[in-house]
Parts: C-alpha cells; sequence; structure tokens
C-alpha cells in the first residue's frame, strides 16, 4: 500500500458505482474536492488542476468497515500499533475499523478511550474503540460505559474473556440500554471448553488434541440470546462458528430484533480438516470448526441470521505462533485477505452477488454500530475503494501490511482485490 | 529409504509394510539381544539425540540402550537440565542441537504435534518417543512385536484395551497399528475417559470389563495416572478398581488363556494387580525386552540399515 494525501481535486474516472444503498450499480464518475465527494455520475465543470484515476474495468464502492479488530496499542505494539493496523486496514478496502479492549492495559476507562481516539487522529482511517465491559476484564466489576461512550467508545466487550457469570452479563446488558450500544460477548463456556485446542472432532481425537465442542459455544449463545430478550438490550454475538449457534440465533431473532451477529472470512473460509498438519496460524478462538458448520455459517448469510462479516484480525509475533501447538497463541491477521477470501467463497456460492457481498463489508456493519452508511452523499468525506472483483492472486508476505504475518491464507489463491482505498483524506494504492 | 518415509511420526496412516519390515527386522535384533556381546556395528559414526521434554525413565533408557547396541553415538537432553528453563523456544533448542550435526532425533514431548512441528525447523530425521495425548508409534510397535511374538499373527487377533483412553497415546497408537495389521479392537474404561468419537476409528466399545475378557485374546491395561484421581476424572482408586481393575479374581471367572499387557509403570493394586502382573498370562516384561529389540530395528532402518527378508 502506497500511501499519500489526497490531490485537492481528483476524478475516480470510468468505474462501476455500486452503491449497496440503493443497490445500484452504474456506469460513471466521482469528483473527489478536498478529500470529499463533489460530484456524482456525468461531472461538469472539472477544474484544470486534477488528478485522474482510471477505474476502467473496476467497481467503485463504499470502504469497508470492521467491527472486530485487535490493534495492540497500548501494550503489544512489537506486534501492530495503531497506525501500522491502518494500514492493513487500508490495504484490505477497510477505511472504518472498531478495536476490540483487550490491550495492555485493557481500554476499561474513559482515559483509555481517550488515548485511543487522540492517538488515531492522525491515522488514515477511522479508528472506534470498543470498551471493556468490566475493570480489567475481571468479568465482574462494570466500568464507567457512560463516561467511556462519552470519551468515544462504540460498544462494549471483554473481548476473548468470555463473561462466564450470568449475573454480570445480564447487568451489563441492563445498563447498556442507557447507552442504546451493542454489548458483544465472546460466546464460550470456558468450562465446557475447557482449554479445547481444536474442534472437538474426529480429527481432535485422531491428533490427540484437546476438543473444543461446538456445544461450548452454542450454550453461551443462548444464554446471551435469552438475557437479550429478558433485558431488551442490544446483543451482538461475535465470530459466531457453529450451525447450533446459528440455529439458536434464527429462531431468536424472531422474538427479538436486539440481536445482530458476525463471521469471520476464515470461519466461512476453512474447516478443522486443514487442522491436520497442526499449523499453528490456524488455531484461533473460536476454532475452525466442521465443514458442515461451514455450510451453515454460509446459508446464515444467506437468510440474514448472520449479520456482517467482520475480521477478528489479531496479530502476533512470528516466535508466538512458531512454537508447540499447545503454546502457539490464537489469531491469525485478517484485514489484507479479508475480501478476497470472502468474495472467493461466497461468489462460488451461487446465492451471493457482489452487491450481497459488498453489503455485508459496508451498510450491515455500520448499522450495528450506529454509523452513517449512506456514503455516496454529496459533500461526505470520502470513504471510498475501487476493486477488481475477479482478480485472482495468491496471498504471500508482500501483501501484509500488517506488523505481523501470522496469516493461514498465506499461499492461498484468493479472487477479488482492492486497487484503492480512499479515507480520511489519504489515498492508497495496493 | 528402506521404509516410505524419513521420520517415524505416528502410526495412523503408516503403511503395513513398513510395520511388517520394522517387525521382522526387530525380531533379528531380538536374537542379538539373546547373545552374550548384545553390541553391532551397524550405526557406527551416527549421531543421534535423545530429546526429552518430558519426564520418561524406561522409554529412554529403552532408546539409549538401543543406540549403544548399535553402536552409535546418543546425546541425551531432558528438560529440566536445560535451557528451556532459561526460557529458550523449542525452535531454538532444536536447531541449536542440529546444528552440530545430528543425524537423528528422538523426541518426547508433553504437546501433541510437537514431532511433527520439528520436522518444520530441522532436517534430521525425527522419530516420535510419545507426543502429549497423540501418539506414542514404538511403544505400539513393541505391543505388535510382543503380540507377535506371543500369537504368531497379527491378524484377526482380538485385542482390548483398557483404561483412561482419550489421555493415552499408547492407545491410540495401538489402534491405528493393529487396525492396519488386521487385528479387532475393544475398548474399555470410563466413558468420561473416551474420546466421543472413537466410534468412527472403526473400533468396538463395552463399559464392562468382564464383557472384554471374555472376548478378548489379549488384553492391553493401560496405566492409570494417579494425578487423574479426584479431578472429577476417576472418583477414587478402588471405584476405579471396582469398575475396571484386572483382578486375578476376575481373571479367575473366566476360564480361558488370555494375555496380559502393560506399557509400564505399572500402578499395583489400582489397575492391575500384583497376582496378575507376577502371573502367567502377562508378557509385561517380554515387552520391555522387545522394546528395545523394536527401538533397534527403527533406529537401524530410519538411519541406513539396509532390511532382509
Amino acid at each position: 500500500m502506497r500511501l499519500k494525501k489526497i490531490g485537492k481535486n481528483v476524478i475516480l474516472k470510468g468505474g462501476v458505482i455500486l452503491d449497496p444503498v440503493s443497490r445500484t450499480k452504474t456506469q460513471g464518475d466521482i469528483w473527489l474536492n478536498n478529500g470529499c465527494i463533489k460530484m456524482i455520475g456525468d461531472l461538469t465543470d472539472l477544474p484544470s488542476d486534477k488528478e485522474i484515476i482510471d477505474c476502467e474495468g473496476k467497481f467503485v464502492t463504499h470502504g469497508f468497515c470492521d467491527i472486530h479488530s485487535h490493534f495492540r496499542e497500548p501494550g503489544r505494539e512489537d506486534k501492530e500499533t495503531l497506525f501500522t493496523g491502518s494500514l492493513a486496514a487500508m490495504g484490505g478496502g477497510f477505511t472504518r475499523v472498531c478495536i476490540m479492549p483487550n490491550t495492555n492495559p485493557p481500554l476499561d476507562s474513559p482515559e483509555s478511550i481517550k488515548f485511543i481516539l487522540d492517538k488515531s487522529k492522525t491515522c488514515p482511517i477511522h479508528i472506534h474503540p470498543i470498551g471493556a465491559v468490566t475493570k480489567n476484564q475481571n468479568g465482574k466489576d462494570l466500568t464507567e460505559m457512560g463516561l467511556m461512550l462519552s470519551e468515544g467508545a462504540i460498544a462494549f466487550s471483554d473481548d476473548g474473556i468470555a463473561i462466564q457469570n450470568s449475573k454480570v452479563m445480564r447487568t451489563a446488558l441492563e445498563y447498556s440500554i442507557v447507552l442504546n450500544v451493542p454489548i458483544i460477548n465472546h460466546a464460550e463456556d470456558i468450562h465446557l471448553s475447557s482449554d479445547g485446542l481444536i474442534h472437538e472432532s474426529l480429527l481432535s481425537n485422531q491428533l490427540g488434541l484437546r476438543g473444543n465442542p461446538d456445544s461450548a459455544e452454542a450454550i453461551m449463545v443462548f444464554r446471551d440470546l435469552e438475557l437479550s430478550l429478558i433485558t431488551g438490550s442490544k446483543l451482538h454475538v461475535p465470530h459466531v462458528t457453529t450451525e447450533k449457534s446459528v440455529n439458536l440465533i434464527r429462531e431468536m431473532k424472531i422474538k427479538n430484533n436486539l440481536i445482530t451477529a458476525e463471521v469471520t472470512p476464515h470461519h466461512l473460509y476453512f474447516n478443522v480438516e486443514y487442522l491436520k498438519s497442526f499449523d499453528t496460524n490456524l488455531k484461533v478462538a473460536p476454532p475452525i470448526r466442521s465443514e458442515n458448520d461451514r455450510q451453515s455459517l454460509i446459508n446464515a448469510l444467506v437468510d440474514g441470521t448472520i449479520d456482517c462479516i467482520a475480521t477478528d484480525h489479531a496479530p502476533h509475533t512470528i516466535h508466538e505462533k512458531e512454537t508447540t501447538f499447545d503454546l502457539a497463541t490464537c489469531g491469525m491477521i485478517g484485514l489484507e485477505s479479508c475480501f478476497g477470501a470472502v468474495n472467493k467463497i461466497l461468489m462460488d456460492n451461487q446465492r451471493f452477488e457482489l452487491m450481497d457481498i459488498i453489503t455485508l463489508l459496508t451498510i450491515k456493519p455500520r448499522k450495528i454500530m450506529g454509523f452513517e452508511y449512506d456514503l455516496f452523499k454529496k459533500g461526505s468525506e470520502a470513504e471510498i475503494i475501487v476493486i477488481d472483483p475477479e482478480k485472482e492472486w495468491v496471498f504471500n508476505q508482500e501483501n501484509i501490511k500488517s506488523k505481523s504475518k501470522n496469516s493461514a491464507f498465506l499461499g492461498e489463491r484468493l479472487i477479488g482485490v482492492i486497487n484503492y482505498t480512499i479515507s480520511k483524506g489519504f489515498i492508497g494504492k495496493n | 529409504m528402506v521404509l516410505s518415509e524419513k521420520h517415524l511420526l505416528g502410526l495412523k496412516g503408516y503403511p503395513k509394510k513398513d510395520i511388517q519390515k520394522i517387525i521382522k527386522t526387530a525380531f533379528n535384533f531380538r536374537e542379538v539381544l539373546e547373545r552374550p556381546i548384545k553390541k553391532v556395528p551397524s550405526l557406527q559414526g551416527i549421531t543421534i539425540v535423545n530429546l526429552f521434554f518430558e519426564n520418561s525413565t524406561r522409554t529412554r533408557i529403552s532408546f539409549e540402550l538401543a543406540q549403544k547396541r548399535l553402536s552409535a553415538d546418543s546425546i541425551n537432553f531432558s528438560a529440566s537440565s536445560s535451557s528451556l528453563k532459561k526460557g529458550e523456544s523449542f525452535k531454538d533448542t532444536a536447531q541449536n542441537i542440529e546444528a552440530m550435526k545430528i543425524d537423528a532425533v528422538v523426541i518426547r514431548h508433553p504437546s501433541a504435534g510437537s514431532p511433527k512441528i520439528l520436522t518444520d525447523f530441522i532436517d534430521a530425521c525425527v522419530i516420535n518417543a510419545g507426543d502429549g495425548t497423540h501418539e506414542h508409534p514404538t511403544q505400539a510397535i513393541l505391543d505388535m512385536m510382543s503380540l507377535k511374538e506371543k500369537f504368531g499373527k497379527l491378524d484377526g487377533l482380538k485385542i482390548g484395551i483398557v483404561g483412561d483412553i482419550i489421555h493415552s497415546r499408547v492407545a491410540l497408537s495401538n489402534i491405528y497399528g493393529l487396525l492396519t495389521m488386521g487385528a479387532e479392537i475393544t475398548l474399555c474404561g470410563p466413558p468420561n475417559l473416551m474420546p466421543r468419537f472413537i466410534r468412527d476409528f472403526g473400533i468396538n466399545i463395552t463399559y464392562n470389563i468382564d464383557e472384554l475378557i471374555e472376548w478378548a485374546d489379549a488384553i492391553n491395561v493401560l496405566r492409570i495416572q494417579r494425578e487423574r484421581m479426584g479431578h472429577n476424572l476417576i472418583p477414587s482408586i478402588r471405584e476405579y478398581r471396582y469398575l475396571f481393575g484386572i483382578t486375578n479374581e476376575r481373571l479367575n471367572n473366566h476360564k480361558k488363556e488370555l494375555v496380559i499387557m502393560h506399557p509400564g509403570p505399572m500402578n499395583r493394586g489400582v489397575e492391575i494387580d500384583s497376582e496378575v502382573a507376577d502371573g502367567d498370562q502377562a508378557i509385561i516384561l517380554d515387552q520391555v525386552l522387545n522394546g528395545v529389540a523394536s527401538r533397534m530395528a527403527i533406529l537401524f532402518l530410519l538411519c541406513g540399515g539396509k532390511f532382509k527378508e
């Protein structure tokens, strides 16, 4: 990604403008003036000093929004910083990213939220911190959610540390009503998952790796859905992985419209069989599940049971992954490979077209977090990407802008590239 | 190469003809072990490192003895005396040892998959001496050799495996090896210590030890680790012994020939009674001797030795 400040007048010329709000695809140009949308369609009165970006044969659409990333700052700047995370996001076509609070120290106070907002000001994308639900993510004592919200927190979650105590979860949901933002809970009954290393399956038994059963997720999903229902509060279920959870969410959505859910590119792409080789890059939480689960996740995107795609971008150092399977840390980076992976999987499935895929990465996640989602309005600051959804490529180290390289997509043939990302007055070219 | 794979990481998918070659060679070495001078020059000049990240007495001694009997140079590395305590990583330890020019590594590690991961870091031949709850292929080969010695064949044998299956690498390697060789397997043990999808391996399960004794030609009795007691896995020793212990009384109720095996170390009075362990039906000490012969055969065939029909 070559990044520069955007010029005074930039013309995105000759592309197909794909607007997920009006669900239209029209041939046309976009004129950006000082990084804001000046005119769309047939441009008139163009100034003489202008930079033209050739978008012939490409699609021009909304910048993607990721509602689940980890930028590791403060505390683990060796893995990622707000700035390097922004570059990774730009590389993947993301102009807006919500980051999880599992930093060191965690984002559990108004001061820490302010730190992120201040530090993000100069970053080329919009960064929104998700505050911790409980102090020090201890699962017991609620944080000052109101004050954190006033400093810029966008939602609340204890990230990978699932809130085990149902009363605490209920209290958090009830309390969040006054704030009108979602509570996000990693759905895992940790006593049942019992340090399971991969999906409990024939393969986990064959490899002698402790299994993490699908029920450990489904039980917690059910509890959280039930608590959302009785409290009437917004619940967002992150990284859904199992058919059982999908069925529970589908059923509960009929009764309660305050529930949303996401799925990651890696859970859509891989199944547990890929772990045969003990590849630690595929060690993620929640684990990669069965082929049947993977198919049910795709189906859940078709019928809207799962609302959007979120990357769970989780950078880790090489040495934390180049070790034995039990010691390797959980997670993989996901921003740069997201579109190529998701587009490949969903395009392959006849029930999706490009418009649907773009919607899952733009309008849907923005609606969950309450962001403006009609991005092609005149005068608005440009969050625009230029993409070629048909280009095949192999994901390799050079495509990674993140500080960390822990991706199971390395060497995978993906379909669909991001050519340009325009965000916050910057333009990045891949 | 004499064997089709460079390493011995596990018996899942391991070719039948290779298991046969190893067992056949092991019987030749077994004959060497009966001689007054038990040493042969087969692996002179070959250097083998025993990389033990987990405590072991008999497997380590067995490998070491096998290496000495073959005239290989061997070096022992154990986690307690090593730089691991100083925070050195698995990768660095492995690459440092290989940098000293060695030919083969025998590895024991508490984490499943570590021998496979080791092959990503180094070029030397890797032999798995037990990785977590995954596999212990050399143990299964010595068990199969002992059964072959006793019965003259493996095909069609009815083998029972009793105990804590889910935590047992011995069970898993025995299942893979024995199924490849055409034996039938029935597992017996507490249902909570049985892997959830184990039936899909193509084996039988019973929770009734008397049924197993009635059915089997031989029973492999697994060690019950005392640290599992009281962790909601096994309520107590006497409870385990009552439900699954191999007692003389039980065996006497079934008037039949039954071979008793145990990978050691035994908990006398828990999974097996002293009278049974020391009785005529037990081949436990033969297993120990065959362990040395089997490991000689494996090292010999993987480190350049020729197979003799």
